[in-house]
């Protein structure tokens, strides 16, 4: 049959490309490869240019590629699946990358790029170990191309195209019509949840993390096949600290989305794809410290070559973690199951790379010199390594809970998640904190090989006492509230603060004080200052977060029918019901719910204003502000919400839309308001009870208003009580403002009553309008928290990733101008996504 | 790197791995009748939203409380109560992982974890269904 309207010779042509960077892949493989093993340095050469050529021609390869699937998505060819199921019409433009690494196929392909990118640096680089680490970086190429083939062998289909066309993959009866895409209108597009810009950066970054590690792994490749133990350490150690700020920063990307535009309610939340890809950070911090222990001492080579490989390692057991549908049951981001034949190539990319690396590590292990002689204790290497090995077993501690579903489908158990997952992790990482805040600090004053006593206790002296004073005012002045888990943990808790401080006090002194302020090489104390201050961050807010939607203590609501078991009152009640205009006290705030407004680009988003108003003891406006939580309404009436926060310098008060009315129930309210003349002390009935009209008074200051002498207005006194014993006040009023009044109605929503005073009768009487109604009014339930200290995590992550960058700069011997670019640049870059981009 | 640094080696290495012992107490994956043997216990349960009887949840009221019925593979059915919003698309949802505790005949539920065909998108018989929508 011959289709109408289909667009083929992109697909084709898109297909080709990567069919032929695969093949370019295992060609530079084996060019390289031949290059290390030609005998002549002519035969050498003349491999070596071969094998970049077919390099750069890979490179290229797949930046076509890329750009053959940004022209389907962006020109909705819904004949290919990909467009199909990852763009749509209604989409923005900015959302068309993001939607191109949504999927598998697309984000292999971002990460097969980076691959490329930081191959073309090792080239322009490192000349002696090049021919080796490029024929690592191809292998590795080899089995992520190999994921976005798509062809038959036999009748198995190896990889999936990013290429293969909707009618082939998909079954339908619409298929058999030669206008079949007159019946497809509009792709599926991109998941609600990820249409926000941090899809647009976090990816890239976070693959530039993973496919820096393959470098690392490379180098040590190198080593091992040309028995030439120590030397790939000093050039490879810039490599290592990239790695590090790569990975890192593309992790708490993760968490700062997750925090500013998820309503997860948090920025960390030991999600099984959150510790997947902190696992490889902290091995690889752990191998970059060991590479530094090496080059001073010549100690640690053979920790350097393990951590290097499971660095590696981890970040493609992670990706089989989140890629297989192994963790369905376990994690919030629900993957699924890519089929069968993905499954094993995801396997293969695991295990075909690392189980030859092990192998040839394992094989020379006995070869690679080891120095017998014991460390002394007071020199820096013996903690440095005592610190590596702590990061290395947290990510064994971490990665061993995580693998739980792996257990499971292996050993056919049924074990699940404990009931306080994050405590788990939080009991044991904050003893580990404690160390490691310890550690940082005081390693600093020691010197490789041996340190003097007094030089040492003279020096750690001053923080430390500054650390203890520091810590007991914090005590004193603002103390952790976090006792659910018990005064143990508490202290825990108490104790990491205080070796963070100590460790920012710490490293701040040695830069001044040992360094003189030389920038230069404080790449180190400047990493670990901000580790330091990032961490002790994240103890203060989540130890003090604090939760001020709570239902139970506003009084407005009637307690609904309590659980059968009796329990209830101990619960959470973390989400509190706002009225449209019902100013509703909330924490410290008087927040009041007073329009929604529908978004001019997604139809199907809304956005909730809410008015947030608190006043100090004198009754003075001491803070007004409006926060817009959003929600999307999805074609199949799914719905998800974003949140909006208010951001201080000190906290934020961070919201978000948990439930709203259904706009079904929405009935329009047809009663009106019966109006009864009263007189002072009269009553009048409703339904379930009576009301009073207790006093008028002018201008008065009350629960409700607050008029001043300049206003006009009147506002009567009304108590209504209900056959169920239970009395509310209300306040109806009526202002004369610009020459016309407002009429300023009251409601006792738990009594459907809506009390309104509409002028004065004779004879000192007063129109009291009183009216009842069923039908609901529009509501939205919020969550509100307010996290305290927020920006010291944001803050210490971006000093110590220029730290990292320092570091990077100094070891790589980069020339001043390019350290000054590449240090604003990054910098700046930084500060601009964690702490003025919201949004 | 011999004794003295073996030696801590071997203590933290032993600690944390004393800790993970002592400090995980797994749950297991439960069907309805097995949990209600384990009265109190924290359990997952993998079950389905039972259409048939009504859902109980009004955010005008009490915002945190929901209560709706679950049935499990082998038939059983349990009441589920809930201190939080209801999940929007729980009605639409295939299958729901229920974390909390079974006391009495109600299942005192902590996290609903939602299994919804729309997130789906790699599911192929999901996309066949969506495709001829149109």
């Amino acid at each position: 049959m011959h289709y109408l309207n289909e667009h083929l010779l992109p697909g084709q042509t898109g297909h080709f490309f990567v069919l032929l960077a695969f093949v370019c892949s295992i060609l530079a493989t084996i060019a390289f490869f031949k290059s290390y093993k030609a005998s002549s340095e002519l035969e050498k050469k003349s491999w070596l240019n071969f094998a970049r050529t077919i390099f750069f021609i890979e490179f290229a390869s797949l930046l076509a590629v890329f750009a053959f699937i940004y022209f389907i998505c962006s020109n909705h060819l819904y004949e290919y699946l990909y467009a199909y199921k990852h763009s749509s019409k209604e989409l923005e433009p900015k959302y068309l990358l993001a939607c191109i690494w949504e999927g598998q196929e697309g984000s292999f392909l971002l990460w097969s790029m980076w691959h490329c990118v930081l191959g073309t640096i090792v080239i322009l680089t490192e000349k002696k170990r090049q021919a080796l680490v490029m024929s690592a970086v191809n292998a590795a190429q080899v089995f992520l191309i190999l994921m976005l083939l798509g062809i038959y062998v036999f009748d198995a289909k190896i990889g999936s195209s990013p290429f293969s066309l909707t009618r082939n993959e998909l079954n339908g009866p619409i298929f058999n019509q030669a206008n079949y895409l007159t019946f497809i209108q509009d792709g599926v597009g991109l998941n609600v949840l990820l249409r926000n810009y941090w899809m647009v950066i976090h990816p890239p970054v976070l693959f530039l993390g993973f496919a820096s590690t393959i470098i690392p792994a490379g180098y040590a490749f190198s080593s091992l096949v040309s028995k030439d133990w120590g030397g790939w350490i000093k050039p490879v150690i810039p490599w290592a600290l990239f790695s590090g700020l790569a990975l890192g920063t593309g992790i708490m990307m993760g968490g700062k989305w997750a925090y500013e535009s998820l309503s997860f309610g948090g920025f960390w939340a030991w999600d099984p794809v959150e510790n997947s890809s902190l696992v490889p950070w902290l091995i690889m911090i752990a191998a970059m410290h060991c590479m530094v222990i090496y080059k001073s001492t010549g100690r640690a080579l053979r920790a350097s070559y393990l951590f290097t490989l499971l660095a590696y390692f981890f970040v493609l057991y992670s990706t089989f973690l989140t890629r297989t549908g192994i963790l369905g049951d376990t994690s919030v981001h629900s993957f699924t199951e890519a089929g069968i034949t993905m499954n094993v190539l995801i396997g293969l990319y695991m295990f075909g790379l690392t189980v030859p690396l092990f192998f040839l590590f394992l094989k020379n292990y006995k070869y690679i010199p080891a120095i017998q002689k014991e460390e002394n204790l007071a020199s820096r290497e013996f903690w440095m390594f005592i610190g590596s090995l702590l990061l290395f077993l947290s990510a064994v501690f971490i990665i061993s809970i995580t693998s739980l579903p792996v257990y499971n489908r292996i050993l056919h158990t049924n074990l699940a998640d404990p009931p306080d997952r994050e405590f788990v992790y939080n009991k044991v990482l904050v003893l580990v904190i404690i160390l490691i805040g310890l550690m940082t600090g005081f390693a600093q004053f020691l010197k490789y090989r041996d340190t003097t006593k007094k030089y040492f206790n003279q020096k750690v002296m001053w923080p430390a006492i500054g650390a203890v004073a520091v810590s007991v005012l914090l005590a004193i002045v603002y103390p952790i509230t976090y006792d659910s888990k018990g005064p143990g943990f508490l202290i825990a808790i108490y104790l990491a603060l205080f070796a963070c401080i100590f460790s920012v006090i710490a490293n701040a002194t040695y830069v001044f004080k040992v360094l003189h302020g030389k920038m230069k090489t404080a790449g180190s104390a400047i990493a670990h200052f901000g580790f330091a201050l990032m961490i002790g961050g994240m103890l203060i807010t989540s130890s003090n977060k604090l939760t001020i939607s709570d239902n139970s203590k506003t009084g407005l609501f009637i307690p609904f029918d309590k659980d059968p078991s009796g329990r209830g009152t101990e619960d959470p009640m973390e989400n509190l019901t706002l009225l449209k205009g019902i100013p509703t006290e909330m924490g410290i705030y008087i927040v009041t719910y007073y329009a929604d407004s529908a978004s001019k680009n997604e139809k199907t988003r809304t956005y909730y204003k809410l008015h947030f108003e608190s006043k100090d003891s004198l009754g003075k406006n001491r803070e007004n502000f409006v926060l817009q939580p959003d929600s999307y309404r999805m074609k199949d009436n799914n719905l998800t919400s974003n949140p909006d926060t208010r951001h201080y310098f000190t906290h934020d008060v961070f919201t978000y839309v948990s439930t709203i009315s259904n706009p079904d129930h929405n009935k329009k309210d047809t009663t009106s308001f019966t109006t009864h003349e009263m007189a002072i002390g009269d009553t009048t009935f409703y339904s379930n009870g009576y009301i009073v009209l207790n006093k008028v008074e002018k201008n008065p200051d009350n629960e409700r208003f607050h008029f001043s002498p300049d206003d006009t207005a009147l506002v009567a006194d009304v108590t209504a009580y209900s056959n169920k014993g239970t009395s509310y006040k209300l306040y109806p009023g009526l202002k004369v403002h610009n020459m016309s009044i407002d009429l300023l109605d009251d409601t006792s929503i738990t009594q459907n009553l809506y009390v309104r005073f509409s002028g004065i009768a004779k004879g000192d009487k007063f129109k009291i309008g009183v009216k009842e109604n069923n039908a609901l009014a529009d509501f939205i339930a919020v969550k509100t928290y307010i996290f305290p200290y927020i920006n010291l995590v944001w803050a210490g992550l971006i000093i110590m990733a220029g730290g990292l960058l320092v570091s990077l700069l100094h070891r790589s011997k980069a020339s001043k101008g390019l350290s000054t670019v590449a240090m604003i640049l990054v910098f700046s870059a930084l500060i601009f996504l964690f702490l003025f981009a919201h949004g | 790197m011999k004794t003295s640094s073996i030696i801590i080696l071997v203590l933290i290495a032993a600690a944390i791995g004393g800790l993970l012992m002592y400090s995980v107490d797994f749950s297991t994956y439960d069907t309805i009748t097995s949990a209600k043997q384990k009265q109190g216990e924290y359990v997952h349960l993998i079950a389905k939203l039972d259409k048939d009887k009504p859902i109980q949840y009004d955010a005008l009221k009490d915002p945190n409380y929901l209560s709706f019925y679950a049935v499990d593979s082998l038939g059983s059915v349990t009441k589920v109560i809930y201190h939080n919003p209801k999940p929007a698309d729980l009605e639409r949802s295939e299958r729901v992982v229920l974390k909390g505790r079974m006391e009495g005949d109600v299942f005192q539920c902590d996290d609903i974890l939602l299994k919804c065909p729309s997130k789906y998108k790699d599911d192929k018989s999901q996309l066949e269904k969506t495709v001829t929508q149109y």
